[in-house]
C-alpha cells in the first residue's frame, strides 16, 4: 500500500551463472602489445611513421624544391634554367606592375568569394536549422553537398555554358534590356563562389544547429528581438565556422587559375601567370607561387590573433 | 519597444486597480497529438513565491514557457497583470526566466551577460556599469565580471542566471528546475538564498520543480501537476497535510494511502484515507491503545535506515503495508527498537488522518 516498500526479488539462478559458452577468455599475453604499452615513445612512432613520411618526405619536400627555385635564374636565350641565389625573380614580381596588379586582383578575388560565401552560409544555415521543416532541411543539406560529386572542370564549364553569349543569363535579362557580366572578374568571383559555397555553408550550418536551442530562448527572453538576437548571439558563436570555412574559401580561391581560363575572359590570377610560366620561366613561376602562400600565411596569423583558433 | 510597452503597463496598472501577477484561463496546449497542458485554470498573486510540482511530462515546464511566451497557447488566455499578453512575443513581456541549464551566452563575460537584457534595450553605458555592478553584488559575485561563464561553477553560473533576469525587474521571474544540476549541499544553500532574494526583491517567483521537498520549502503556495492538469493548489501545509487526490498524497512524500476495504475494516471509515509516516507510532502488539488512537497488528517486514530517521515497513495479516517513521533520538549505539519479523502494533491518533476525496 506504501510506495517504498523495496520489492525483494529472489536472485534467479540463472544470473549468477559464470561459466558457459559465453564466457570471455583472459587475453593471451602478446608480446607486441605488452612492449608498446611499456614503451610511450614505441607508440608515438608508430602512430606517426606513415602520415610523418607523407608530410615530410612528399608535401614539405617538394615545397621546398619550390622555394628552392625561386633563388634560381633562367638563361633568356636557351630557357634553361640555372642553379643559383639570386633576388631577381621577386624584384621583378614587385617592380612588374603586371605581377602587382594580378597579386592584388587575385587577392581581392579571393577576399570577395569569401565574403559571399559568408553572406549567403549565416542566413541560409540560420533558416535550415531553426526555420526548415525536416524534409525540407535534409532537402537543402543534399543539395550543398550535391555539387562536390560533379567534377571541378564540371561545374566550370557549366558556369561558361550559363554566362557564354547566348547563355541563360543573357537571354534571361535580354527583356529588361540588360546583359550578364559575360566572361569577366565578376564571373569569376561568382564562379568560384560557387564552387567554394559548400566549404562554408556547411560548417556554418553545422555550427547554428549546435547553438543551444534555450538561447535562442534567453535573448527573447532577456527582450531582443530577432534581429538582434542574431546579431550579438549567433553571428559572435558562427566565428569559429566562418573562419574555418574560410580558410578553405579563401585558400582555394587564391590558388586557382582554372575559373580565370574559362571564364574570366581577360581576368589574369596568379594561377593563370604561374600555369603560363611553368615551362618557360620555372624560376618566376615559383617565385609568383611565393605569393599566394604569404597571403595565406598573413591571414591565418591575423585569424589567430582574433584567438579563433583555439575554438576550433 | 520594450520600455515603451513596459510604461504602457505601468500607466494601465496605475490607472486601474487591475489584478496583479499572473491568471491563465482554461489554457490548453497540443504538440502533434499529445495533449501536453489541458483546459488549464491558475491564478498567481503578485509577490508570492508560487510552485509548479509534479512529474516530468506532467506539463509543467510546457506551463512556465507559455506564460514566458516560448510557446504559443493553443487555446485559453494568460493575463500579465490583467493584461492578455496570450499572443505577445517574450520580448515584449515583463517576463524573465532563469532557465534550468542557465542558458549564459558561453560568448560574453559575466558582465555582459548580466548586463546583456539593458543593451538590447539601449540603456545608457554608465547606468547599465552602474546597475550590472549592482546585481553583481546582490549576488555576492562581482569579483568575476570579467569571466567567462565556462570559467564558473554550476552554482556560481546559477547564480548569474539569476542576476542577469532580475537586473530588469520584471514583474513575474519564472525559474525552470534552477537548482536541478547543483549538487545537495549546493541546492539547499541556494534554496535559502533564492527565498531570501524573493523577499528582498518582492518579486512573483514562478518556480517550476519535481522535487517535493523543494516546492514545500520554499513557497508561500504549490501547483501539484500531473497529466496536464492541476491536481491541487495550496499552501505546502494543505497540500502536504491535507492532499485532495491519490497522486498528491503519493507525489508528496511518503503516505500511506489505505484503500477504503481496509480502512473500513481498521477506521470504519468507507473511504480512501492518508496517514503519514511520521505520524505513525509503533508499540508492542500487547501494549494498549488510548481512545483517541487507531490501531492495527501487524508485523516488522522491512527496516530502512536514513540517518536522522528509521522507517519500518509493517505488514498486516490482511497484507496491508504500512510504513511507520521514527526519529532516532535513542542513543547512538542503542539497537533498534524493532527487527524484521516482530510482531508490533501500529498506532497514530485518530484525527491525524486525512479523508482523500
Amino acid at each position: 500500500m506504501t510506495s517504498t516498500v523495496p520489492r525483494v526479488t529472489p536472485a534467479e539462478p540463472g544470473r549468477v551463472k559464470t561459466h558457459g559458452p559465453g564466457r570471455v577468455q583472459p587475453a593471451g599475453r602478446n608480446p607486441l602489445s605488452t612492449r608498446l604499452h611499456r614503451s610511450p615513445r614505441l607508440r608515438l612512432l608508430g602512430l606517426l611513421a606513415l602520415p610523418l613520411t607523407w608530410l615530410v618526405g612528399v608535401y614539405i619536400f617538394s615545397l621546398v624544391m619550390l622555394l628552392i627555385t625561386a633563388f634560381w635564374r633562367t638563361d633568356p636565350f636557351t630557357s634553361k634554367v640555372i642553379p643559383g641565389f639570386t633576388f631577381d625573380n621577386f624584384v621583378r614580381l614587385v617592380e612588374n606592375p603586371a605581377y602587382l596588379s594580378t597579386s592584388l586582383r587575385t587577392l581581392s578575388i579571393a577576399l570577395l568569394v569569401t565574403l559571399l560565401s559568408v553572406m549567403f552560409s549565416i542566413p541560409l544555415g540560420i533558416f535550415m536549422a531553426k526555420v526548415a521543416s525536416p524534409w525540407l532541411r535534409a532537402f537543402l543539406a543534399v543539395a550543398i553537398t550535391l555539387p562536390l560529386w560533379a567534377g571541378y572542370l564540371v561545374k566550370i564549364l557549366a558556369m561558361r555554358i550559363t554566362f557564354t553569349e547566348n547563355g541563360f543569363f543573357n537571354s534571361a535579362l535580354e527583356p529588361l534590356g540588360l546583359s550578364g557580366p559575360g566572361f569577366s572578374y565578376t564571373t569569376v568571383v561568382l564562379t568560384l563562389t560557387y564552387l567554394w559555397f559548400p566549404y562554408m555553408a556547411l560548417p556554418v550550418y553545422t555550427a547554428v544547429r549546435q547553438i543551444p536551442a534555450n538561447l535562442f530562448d534567453a535573448s527573447a527572453d532577456l527582450g531582443a528581438r530577432s534581429w538582434t538576437t542574431i546579431r550579438t548571439v549567433v553571428v559572435p558563436l558562427l566565428k569559429p565556422a566562418v573562419i574555418a570555412g574560410s580558410i578553405f574559401t579563401f585558400s582555394l580561391s587564391l590558388g586557382d587559375y582554372l575559373a580565370a581560363k574559362f571564364v574570366g575572359g581577360s581576368t589574369q590570377m596568379i594561377g593563370s601567370v604561374i600555369a603560363s610560366n611553368i615551362n618557360l620561366n620555372p624560376p618566376i613561376a615559383a617565385a609568383f607561387s611565393v605569393v599566394p602562400i604569404v597571403f595565406v600565411l598573413v591571414y591565418l596569423f591575423a585569424v589567430r590573433k582574433t584567438g579563433a583558433l583555439e575554438r576550433m | 519597444m520594450a520600455q515603451f510597452g513596459r510604461a504602457l503597463l505601468e500607466a494601465a496598472s496605475a490607472a486601474s486597480p487591475a489584478p496583479k501577477g499572473v491568471s491563465l484561463h482554461s489554457v490548453t496546449k497540443v504538440f502533434g497529438d499529445v495533449v501536453a497542458v489541458a483546459e488549464l485554470n491558475l491564478e498567481v498573486h503578485a509577490g508570492e513565491f508560487f510552485s509548479m510540482l509534479g512529474p516530468s511530462g506532467s506539463g509543467k515546464t510546457t506551463v512556465l514557457r507559455m506564460i514566458a511566451g516560448f510557446e504559443d497557447a493553443t487555446s485559453g488566455t494568460i493575463e500579465l497583470d490583467g493584461v492578455d499578453v496570450t499572443r505577445m512575443a517574450p520580448f515584449d513581456r515583463n517576463v524573465n526566466t532563469v532557465f534550468q541549464d542557465y542558458a549564459l551566452f558561453p560568448h560574453l563575460t559575466i558582465a555582459e551577460n548580466v548586463g546583456y537584457g539593458l543593451r538590447v534595450r539601449r540603456m545608457g553605458k554608465s547606468e547599465t556599469v552602474e546597475r550590472v555592478e549592482r546585481a553583481l553584488k546582490q549576488v555576492r559575485l562581482a569579483h568575476t565580471a570579467d569571466r567567462l561563464p565556462h570559467q564558473l561553477s554550476g552554482g556560481q553560473r546559477q547564480r548569474i542566471a539569476l542576476a542577469r533576469a532580475l537586473i530588469l525587474q520584471p514583474s513575474v521571474l519564472l525559474l525552470d528546475e534552477p537548482l536541478g544540476a547543483l549538487d545537495k549541499q549546493l541546492r539547499e544553500e541556494m534554496q535559502v538564498e533564492l527565498k531570501q532574494i524573493q523577499r528582498e526583491v518582492g518579486i512573483t517567483f514562478i518556480f517550476v520543480t519535481h522535487d517535493q521537498e523543494e516546492a514545500l520549502t520554499l513557497s508561500d503556495r504549490v501547483a501539484v501537476f500531473n497529466n496536464g492538469r492541476i491536481e491541487q493548489v495550496g499552501t505546502p501545509n494543505e497540500v502536504y497535510e491535507f492532499p485532495q487526490t491519490s497522486f498528491v498524497a503519493g507525489f508528496l512524500g511518503i503516505s500511506n494511502l489505505i484503500a477504503p476495504a481496509h480502512a473500513s475494516v481498521i477506521t470504519g471509515i468507507d473511504k480512501l484515507i492518508s496517514v503519514r509516516p511520521e505520524r505513525v507510532r509503533l508499540a508492542d502488539a500487547a501494549s494498549a491503545v488510548a481512545a483517541n488512537e487507531t490501531s492495527v497488528l501487524g508485523t516488522v517486514y522491512e527496516t530502512v535506515y536514513t540517518g536522522p530517521t528509521t522507517r519500518y515497513i509493517i505488514e498486516t495479516a490482511a497484507g496491508l503495508r504500512l510504513t511507520a517513521e521514527r526519529h532516532n533520538d535513542h542513543h547512538p549505539t542503542a539497537a533498534a527498537a524493532f527487527g524484521r519479523g516482530d510482531a508490533v502494533r501500529a498506532i497514530w491518533k485518530t484525527d491525524h488522518v486525512s479523508i482523500v476525496p
